[in-house]
């Protein structure tokens, strides 16, 4: 039972980087229609800045903070100086770009970090964080952090004036622009915050992981699949969605383990782990192509 | 009285096919103007052209000052409101929302509340659905949110397409009479398109009469409503 438990709380845990990432995912995909295939490798970049500024000698927070920071800024001129000049490209030229975009990052970080793989240090102490036996320091700081970024983020969109202009944007463009909203603005807005959000991603999953250049390319595809779970395009359904298939992947790996200890026979197991991701993207788009959460939008005419 | 908007020579294009050929109107401050005609005629252009939606030629001169070529963010700045053809609603977003975006940029929260009550002074039954999906509304519903959300931008010239399409009869005279004190109490101009000429015609003082995409007759409302000849080739009543 105890096993049981804590395979649901690292499920959790995992589910919440996912959720980060299906969010990135999801805020640039309501903006303009297109899968960033470049976010995890982005979100890996942010997590090497933050070990370079450790690595000069800054606090852990203060080297999170700052990597935040200048991912947002990053994302803000990717879509500046890379995708503006596409937006009237076909979405096939979009795609080759976000895959060179993928290739650049993860080839510029091999060149300045090398492909050696780091330890990244936990900033969660055991004597803090570490009251219940179920579920460990990191993890449950990970679900922490993570629960107060999408909070934050909510907040944001739900109570601001920009987060309203940039929601609107996202829904009738040309609307938002005859009511004074500057669309341009707010899509780079809308990459630098799901930059952001990927380096939170990535700098919480790196002490699991371990820090090197394909960290985060198994994550984005579990990524993809919490995106689909809970509907492309449902900012609040990634989120579900990411905890869905993180606590999913270890139930399924310990339902596995539980077949093969009593029968004795191997079915399923943690090896098997990324292709449960991968048959719920097929189960997804072939039962239910809308998601757990995807809203058919109520119009009349 | 001086002319607000000022267009001349105003051609406006779909990727290469010309819509408009130089176009040439002026609207009177504080005046409802109606643009009339047919299908295709460029009444709908007329108005993106206004609004640099659409590729544009020509000069534009709002409140003496040229807005041609701007982006349509900044023109609308300016104070120029535009209700577009199918409403522009924001259909995921509350009626509350639709409306407070049009106030998005101002800082002065008692502003934008006493600016709210006065909207909801024309429509009232926006407030009764604040917090409702504005795609949920009716259709008549959803055209009083789009002026009504016009109208938080504090404009000095509306630009409304066929506010009257597709709602049922009693509600376009609802509609049309909010306009008609829209500018007689906030001393809102008005450039109002129309398929239904009879009805424009009654609310406004001032037509022009577009046919594929040139002005083929100018004059009083009145005048051109009793002119038959006028009604029979142009305007089709």
């Amino acid at each position: 039972m105890e096993q049981f438990l804590e395979q649901i709380a690292s499920g959790l845990a995992n589910g919440a980087i996912y959720a980060c990432v299906a969010l990135a995912l999801v805020m640039i995909y309501v903006s303009t229609d297109h899968l960033n295939f470049a976010q995890g490798e982005m979100a890996m970049f942010s997590t090497y800045i933050s070990w370079q500024l450790m690595n000069w000698g800054l606090n852990f927070w203060v080297a999170f903070v700052l990597a935040v920071l200048v991912s947002f800024v990053l994302g803000v001129i990717i879509e500046r100086a890379i995708l503006r000049p596409l937006h009237n490209a076909p979405v096939l030229s979009v795609v080759v770009v976000f895959i060179g975009l993928l290739a650049i990052c993860n080839s510029v970080a091999g060149a300045i970090w090398s492909y050696l793989i780091k330890e990244y240090p936990s900033p969660f102490p055991k004597s803090t964080f570490g009251f219940a036996g179920v579920i460990g320091p990191h993890q449950l700081g990970v679900v922490l952090v993570t629960l107060v970024v999408l909070a934050l983020l909510f907040l944001f969109f739900r109570y601001t004036p920009l987060g309203l202009a940039m929601r609107a944007a996202a829904q009738n463009p040309q609307m938002a622009r005859l009511v004074g909203v500057r669309v341009d603005w707010m899509l780079a807005l809308g990459w630098g915050l799901a930059a952001a959000i990927g380096a939170v991603a990535g700098i919480m999953v790196a002490h699991i992981v371990y820090l090197d250049p394909n960290m985060m390319s198994g994550i984005l595809l579990y990524a993809f699949a919490a995106a689909l779970v809970g509907g492309i395009g449902n900012p609040g359904g990634a989120v579900v969605g990411g905890f869905i298939v993180g606590v999913l992947e270890n139930m399924v790996a310990y339902v596995g383990n539980m077949i093969e200890k009593t029968t004795g026979v191997y079915i399923i197991g943690n090896g098997e782990k990324l292709t449960v991701a991968l048959i719920i993207v097929i189960f997804v788009l072939t039962v239910k192509p809308a998601g757990l959460f995807g809203r058919v939008v109520v119009k009349r005419v | 009285m001086a002319a607000l908007l000022e267009v001349k020579g105003l051609k406006a294009f779909y990727a290469k096919t010309q819509v408009l050929y130089d176009l040439g109107f002026d609207i009177a401050e504080g005046g409802i103007t109606t643009l009339l005609g047919a299908n295709g005629a460029g009444k709908t252009t007329t108005l993106r052209a206004l609004c640099n939606m659409v590729r544009t030629e020509g000069t534009i001169r709002f409140a003496g000052k040229d807005i041609g070529g701007r982006p349509t963010e900044e023109i609308v700045r300016q104070r120029i409101a535009h209700v577009p053809e199918g409403r522009g609603t924001f259909t995921t977003l509350t009626v509350d929302e639709n409306l407070r975006i049009a106030a998005y940029t101002r800082k002065d929260k008692q502003a934008v509340k006493a600016e709210l009550d006065r909207v909801f002074g024309y429509f009232p039954r926006l407030k009764e659905r604040l917090q409702q999906q504005a795609g949920t509304l009716s259709g008549g519903e959803q055209q009083m949110l789009a002026i009504a959300r016009a109208l938080m931008l504090k404009p000095r010239l509306m630009l409304l397409d066929e506010p009257s399409f597709g709602l049922a009869p009693l509600i376009v005279v609802e509609i049309f009479k909010i306009l008609k004190r829209i500018n007689e109490e906030e001393k809102v101009s008005i450039l109002l398109v129309e398929q239904n000429a009879a009805l424009a015609l009654d609310l406004a003082d001032y037509a022009y009469v577009l046919e594929t995409g040139r002005v083929v007759m100018a004059d009083r409302a009145d005048v051109v409503k009793n002119d038959e000849n006028i009604r029979k080739s142009y305007l089709g009543y």
